[in-house]
């Protein structure tokens, strides 16, 4: 089959056909990432707008990275420069990119449905780097391609997702993608940040961390974010610390060649022990090597790049 | 106002349901300068505007006692004018209108702002309502008594519920003194800071802020109990979850003051209707689950809910055009109100129609003691025709509201308004795009 989507605003969508072919596309890429000239024709001549209306550091860069390495020109726009702070929407904005004549648009967004709602009136693709809680599908389908890499197939394997589940769309994009790829996931973490309704999409939902980690062959952490703390949904730090960070003792409790992702930014001693963050079991940098090569992928397909015309393996 | 229509009016051959009465007859119907009579004198005949209502239904107008008409200070989404030939098309001939206006309706002199623009440009009976307290902030009471002198037929900080328990319990127990009944939009504000949508799976898929039901049943339990407490009538505004109507029909039982009302988007929808994001499902209260829809359905059946009420909230197409967590709440409804109803009880053979249409005439008529929602002789000939099979489809052109604002845009709805009069004056009828008014 060939990939016939334009939009990439989720994993929720995709079949497990379309998933497997964002993997193949991402190795042959991934291939290529230790050339010593490291650009590809791919997309040469054609305008990648990064549309980043939320902060954001590594999603940001793994995205200009990987337009450039495809030989796009790329023009990034964060929320300070971009004129929705003088109150134009969104739909005006993205329109006006359109009408410069970009190919392309990658959106991070604080709101949830906001790459969906461009995806619906523009003519350009829209691939979603974030929204909202809703998802963030490069980051699912960069974890799941590393975790492919380690384990080969992911059908029956044991992961767990640990952390504030409720407002984060990583959790919820590896949700989909873990479980089309016939994963077995487990979702941790206080009851104010997992609710069991949760296990309607085909998860495990707990609360208590030793039955969950035990023999799981992958965590996937969470980060922790501060403003949080200023709402009740869990005490403090010290005590998320102290009833859900990831430390030795409970490492021990996975499985003999567990792995310990992280979609970063980390808390060092917050969800993570910091030891345990930098040691062997950690592939946390091997995700974020991952992450270009998934994102070229992902631009490479929506631009209506043909899975036969790769680059062959040097 | 329009001005009473004088000429005798024969409207012929029609089903006459009367809900207040119990009469349900094919027969004619007659008015007489602006009045419903028996029959018309033999030299009145022969002039008469002579309606053929063969196959329609002939029913008081209709009465919605929860309107957003905007004016003063958001006539960009709604004017009195626009808005109460919404409730014309939709085959209303009594609303009232919310106090959350720009700036909101807390003092006599804005009351009477709202009344010169009605009685120039409605052409429908509409009734203001007030604050219940200055500026809708929930920190001191609004002059109620000042209010009801000058015309307001209920207070509601509709849209901002008082927070304050003890404002609210000097609230319903002032108003009293006046016979002026407090109209409360039950929510918790503490529970839905940032919320969007129903808090349930949907939500949860969608990654969107929750909306617990806990937040609408904390205040209807805190306003049954305040009822209890003073004896203040106070009217319970969109229900919409499954514990609140067990609330109300508990404390009913016990015979406390309470009245509530149902819209036709939560007894018609739930939240699965929000999957994709659309901003026109977007509405405070939010919708809610099958299992709440369903409550609400058996709450209107056993007279636990009294009434129904649109809440019929305009919003232009550049507001609501944004993503969803920045769009406004709510929704236009008059112009659907009737063949969702329809839909929900009558077509499904839950009520019959003089039962169904009892829940949008005499019922909330009642409940504020409006003078409407009957064809008694004498009555003013407020006068609604509907054929109840008609199918028609919304669409944003096709709507008298200013704004377009309804999740109903291209489904295919059962029951269509032929006619709608007001004072014996044709105020709305399809086939003749302008009628006076």
């Amino acid at each position: 089959m060939t990939w016939t989507r334009r939009h990439l605003t989720g994993i929720e969508p995709l079949s497990v056909e379309e998933i497997e072919q964002i993997f193949a596309t991402t190795a042959a890429f991934k291939a290529t990432l230790g050339r010593n000239v490291k650009k590809l024709p791919s997309l040469r001549g054609k305008t990648v707008v990064n549309l980043f209306l939320e902060p954001s550091t590594r999603t940001r860069l793994a995205f200009e990275m990987a337009a450039k390495r495809l030989g796009a020109d790329v023009i990034t726009l964060d929320c300070e420069a971009s004129s929705t702070t003088k109150g134009e929407t969104l739909r005006d904005t993205a329109r006006n990119i359109e009408a410069l004549n970009a190919d392309m648009i990658v959106l991070r967004h604080s709101a949830a449905g906001s790459a969906g709602y461009l995806a619906r009136f523009l003519g350009i693709p829209v691939v979603n780097a974030g929204d909202g809680a809703h998802e963030h599908p490069t980051q699912a389908l960069l974890d799941c391609f590393t975790l492919r890499e380690r384990f080969g197939s992911l059908a029956g394997r044991r992961v767990v997702i640990l952390g504030d589940i409720l407002f984060s769309r990583v959790a919820r994009s590896n949700i989909w993608a873990l479980t089309k790829l016939r994963a077995r996931v487990t979702l941790v973490g206080p009851s104010t940040l997992v609710p069991e309704e949760f296990k309607a999409l085909g998860v495990e939902v707990s609360h208590d961390l030793r039955s969950a980690l035990a023999d799981a062959e992958a965590v996937m952490l969470l980060r922790i974010q501060h403003e949080r703390q200023n709402s009740s949904h869990f005490p403090s730090l010290g005590e998320y610390t102290s009833m859900f960070g990831l430390n030795k003792t409970r490492a021990s409790w996975l499985a003999p060649d567990a792995v310990i992702m992280h979609p970063g930014p980390i808390n060092r001693g917050v969800e993570i022990d910091s030891e345990l963050a930098d040691s062997s079991r950690s592939v946390i940098l091997e995700q974020v090597t991952n992450g270009i090569a998934v994102r070229m992928a992902a631009l490479y397909l929506c631009s209506g790049g043909s899975p036969d015309h790769l680059p062959a393996a040097s | 106002m329009p001005a009473p229509d004088p000429s005798p009016l024969w409207i012929a051959g029609g089903r006459v349901i009367d809900p207040a009465s119990g009469r349900d007859e094919i027969a004619d119907l007659f008015s007489l300068d602006g009045r419903l009579v028996a029959s018309l004198p033999e030299t009145e005949r022969p002039r008469a505007r002579r309606i053929d209502a063969a196959g329609l239904v002939v029913c008081p107008g209709l009465v919605d006692i929860h309107v957003h008409f905007r004016e003063p200070g958001q006539t960009h989404k709604e004017t009195i004018q626009s808005g109460s030939r919404a409730a014309a098309a939709g085959g209303f001939t009594t609303v009232v209108c919310m106090p959350n206006t720009a700036p909101p309706a807390d003092n006599a002199g804005i009351i009477q702002y709202i009344k010169d623009v009605i009685d120039r440009e409605a052409v429908v009976h509409v009734y203001p309502s007030g604050c219940i307290t200055v500026g809708m902030k929930g920190e001191k009471l609004a002059p109620s008594g000042s209010l009801k002198r000058a015309g307001v037929v209920a207070i509601t900080d509709d849209g901002a519920c008082v927070q304050q328990n003890e404002l609210m319990r000097r609230a319903v127990e002032y108003a009293a003194m006046f016979g002026l009944p407090v109209m409360d939009h039950c929510q918790d504000e503490s529970l839905t800071h940032g919320s969007v949508m129903h808090e349930g799976l949907v939500s949860l898929r969608l990654g969107l802020k929750g909306w617990p039901s806990a937040a609408e049943d904390i205040v209807v339990s805190r306003n049954v109990i305040l009822s209890t407490h003073t004896g203040a009538h106070i009217h319970l505004q969109h229900i919409s979850s499954a514990t609140a109507v067990d609330i109300i029909r508990r404390a009913k039982q016990r015979g406390v003051r309470i009245t509530a009302e149902a819209s036709p988007h939560h007894l018609a929808l739930t939240d699965d209707a929000l999957l994709d994001y659309d901003t026109n499902f977007k509405m405070n209260p939010p919708l809610r689950s099958e299992a709440d829809r369903q409550a609400l359905v058996e709450g209107i059946l056993d007279g636990t809910l009294d009434c129904i009420a649109t809440d019929h909230a305009p919003h232009t197409d550049y507001e609501k055009d944004v993503e969803f967590d920045y769009a406004p709440f709510g929704i236009v409804g008059l112009e659907t109100a009737l063949p969702v109803v329809l839909d929900v009880f009558h077509h499904s053979g839950k009520l019959n129609l003089p039962a169904t249409l009892d829940l949008l005439t005499r019922k909330p008529a009642d409940i504020l003691g409006l003078p409407a929602g009957r064809l008694a002789e004498g009555a003013p000939a407020d006068i609604t025709l509907f054929d109840p099979e008609e199918t028609w489809t919304p669409t944003p052109t096709g709507l008298h509201s200013k704004s377009a604002n309804s999740p109903w845009l291209g489904a295919t709805l059962r029951g269509r308004v032929r006619k709608t009069f007001v004072a014996g004056r044709l105020v709305h009828s399809p086939d003749d795009p302008t009628p006076a008014g």
